[in-house]
């Protein structure tokens, strides 16, 4: 099991920053994405889609309970087994059961961060499931015993020489660093999974009120292959991740894909509506849908429910200059970058959190990318407003604001200050060896204010 | 024309020839100026930290100082984007002070903004040698949206060679409290900064804001780099 290592986001990052391996995956990966994205982007209207975007996913948020419940009921008729979840430990235990029931060995898993987020794969095994993560990126990370550090490409900080290493001492593959003889390898290894899983889980983009139905946006096939060919699936999602109809799902078929991997339109997009039945080709013969909750519905109470809109695109993150140099690892939980901070600290509360919110330089590259205008700067300034609330910002930062909020209002106070900041400089400068004081210039001898008099 | 300048606190206690460049500016093209001297921080960091109480503390004693109708013009993006942006979301329960807030951001214009769509300096004679390149600062380039009037400026400097960077709007990592609070991750993104500058060949990196052109002053140095940092007040003023 996984355990929480937000509060410690500094070291994290300070050891990633480290690791040269590391931040050019990250370097190589994010600019990739960004000039693919970039063309991607030239043949849509994107402030024009965005703008409908955020207003659909807002329609959702504002009467999120009813939304949930048409969900419900439409899956129902067509013949999905709808399940609730209040937190991580219940929908873990309502898929075990479901699992148990079944008689289950071996699951085959399609990408899901909501399972990630309920560490689904530890308990499963707890439970002794066999459990294999299917998409490319979930396997070697699943092999290497991490956990994803981005939520669309979970081994973005690993680089080929890496994966060949692995697959080799693991699968006792001949070592090659040729992505096409890895993909290749673990094809035909993870084929053998799919054919002979008792069970498939997957998690889905967006659920569909008006049909019941779930919507999956996957590259590898994987996707199609955990969700029709073992006789049971199972689905996971978090309650936020519905559309109101089909008419709404092609506005995000042209954002999501270009916003996530800069592609036009992913390899697959499944639209699966109830089980299989009579007549039907293909299809798992029983569904289920676990929907999450987990703290979204109080979120839904409090002035940051715009977050609820978000998608999981993680362009947010390709952009972000604190992500691309230390890695979704750094953050300590599941959800990284920006998106990740505010969800972190929502989720998980500020004292298992609060360190995070330090992690952005304020750029607003997020805000300009965000396909739904997330306002996520605005968020993380709100968090970090929530931090001072709460009371779990440091003692010498307050005092240090408590002074500055009083000489700011007394000019003599602010030029003395700045005197003797002036004054010792040299002896701050020590203390604060490679932070602050270290890297500012020395003060000037004469201040501008005085030179003005 | 009647302006108030506001120094900012980085130009009063690090880098007072960026106010002594804008004064120059100034009166070549006889802007008549004062400077209030009961000005002191604009207030960024608190609000930056989280700390609303004393942001509005600084906005208040921001509002009395600069009294008046006349312009106020200050050689900052980001201390302009917070009276102009971040002011009037303070005093969201407050209409009397929302007003006041909202009245003061309108008579505020960010350096290369005033030079370009008051002064027309950009049509000036400029001149000067060598070249340079120039870093878009966030606050500048996304809050307040000054995107054409430093790349105006620096373009209208005749026998100035302007060599744009890669990413030029890509974030220096300086970012106020930022830099403090998690110094390695500030001076590995700044690191990436000074490597995109230095592949333009450039003699000057030149921007609009003081936090970020110590930041890559730093990351610069630390390259052992010989690429000179100007904010684009000491361009100006040395072009004229």
């Amino acid at each position: 099991m996984n355990t929480q290592t937000s509060l410690n986001f500094r070291t994290n990052a300070a050891a990633a920053i480290k690791d040269s391996s590391l931040r050019k995956a990250m370097r190589n990966a994010t600019e990739t994405f960004g000039s693919k994205r970039t063309v991607a982007m030239a043949s849509i209207d994107f402030e024009v889609l965005r703008e409908k975007a955020s207003a659909i996913r807002m329609e959702v948020i504002n009467n999120l309970p009813a939304y949930i419940e048409k969900f419900t009921s439409n899956a129902t008729a067509a013949g999905a087994i709808v399940h609730r979840a209040v937190d991580a430990k219940s929908a873990n235990q309502i898929i075990a059961g479901i699992l148990k029931d079944h008689d289950v060995k071996m699951v085959a898993k399609g990408k899901s961060m909501v399972s990630e987020e309920t560490h689904l794969n530890a308990h499963l095994e707890e439970e002794g499931f066999e459990v294999v993560e299917t998409d490319l990126g979930e396997y070697i990370i699943q092999l290497e015993g991490e956990t994803p550090s981005h939520i669309i490409v979970p081994a973005i900080h690993k680089n080929r020489q890496q994966i060949g290493k692995l697959f080799h001492e693991r699968l006792g593959m001949e070592y090659s660093e040729d992505p096409q003889a890895l993909t290749k390898f673990a094809r035909k290894v993870l084929r053998e999974k799919f054919l002979t899983a008792d069970a498939g889980i997957s998690g889905a983009n967006f659920a569909i009120a008006e049909s019941g139905s779930l919507v999956l946006f996957t590259n590898e096939g994987n996707g199609r292959m955990v969700t029709s060919v073992p006789p049971l699936h199972i689905a996971i999602l978090s309650v936020e991740k519905i559309l109101p109809s089909l008419d709404e799902l092609p506005t995000f078929m042209r954002l999501l894909p270009r916003s996530a991997t800069g592609q036009m339109l992913t390899s697959y997009v499944s639209i699966l509506t109830g089980n299989r039945k009579e007549g039907d080709v293909t299809g798992a013969q029983e569904l289920h849908v676990v929907l999450l909750d987990n703290g979204r519905l109080e979120i839904l109470k409090g002035d940051c429910r715009e977050i609820l809109k978000c998608i999981r695109c993680g362009a947010c993150m390709n952009v972000c200059p604190v992500y691309r140099t230390v890695g979704g690892h750094s953050y300590g939980w599941t959800y990284p970058g920006p998106m990740g901070i505010i969800l972190t600290t929502l989720l998980t509360g500020m004292a298992n959190s609060y360190s995070l919110v330090d992690a952005s330089t304020l750029c607003g590259a997020c805000n300009d990318a965000c396909p739904v205008k997330v306002p996520l700067k605005e968020m993380i300034l709100k968090q970090r407003v929530r931090r001072v609330k709460e009371g779990y910002s440091s003692t010498a930062v307050s005092l240090g604001m408590g002074l500055f909020g009083m000489a700011i209002k007394h000019p003599l106070m602010f030029s003395t200050g700045e005197t003797l900041a002036s004054k010792f400089w040299s002896v701050m400068r020590t203390v604060g060896g490679e932070n602050v004081a270290g890297r500012l210039p020395s003060p000037a001898k004469i201040p501008f204010s005085r030179r003005m008099s | 024309m009647y302006v108030q300048l506001f120094g900012t606190c980085l130009v009063d206690s690090f880098f007072p020839e960026v106010g002594e460049a804008t004064v120059q500016i100034f009166n070549k093209f006889g802007v008549d100026f004062t400077f209030p001297k009961e000005q002191t921080c604009c207030g960024q960091p608190a609000f930056n930290a989280g700390y609303l109480s004393e942001s509005r503390d600084a906005a208040e004693h921001f509002i009395n100082t600069f009294s008046g109708t006349d312009m106020i013009v200050t050689p900052s993006g980001s201390c302009a984007a917070m009276v102009k942006h971040h002011y009037p979301e303070l005093f969201q329960d407050n209409p009397q002070m929302l007003e006041a807030a909202r009245k003061v951001g309108e008579r505020v214009y960010e350096l290369s903004q005033f030079l370009v769509n008051v002064l027309y300096v950009h049509e000036a004679a400029l001149t000067g040698s060598g070249s340079v390149t120039y870093h878009s600062s966030c606050h500048l380039t996304r809050t307040l949206g000054a995107v054409q009037e430093p790349q105006l400026l620096i373009s209208a400097i005749k026998g100035m060679e302007f060599r744009p960077m890669p990413d030029a709007t890509r974030c220096c990592g300086f970012g106020g409290v930022f830099m403090a609070k998690l110094p390695e991750i500030s001076m590995a993104i700044a690191d990436d900064k000074a490597e995109s500058i230095i592949a333009t060949g450039a003699d000057i990196v030149t921007g609009c804001d003081c936090g970020c052109l110590m930041n890559i002053s730093d990351a610069l140095k630390k390259r052992g780099s010989a690429v000179k940092v100007k904010h684009i007040a000491e361009l100006v003023a040395e072009a004229l």
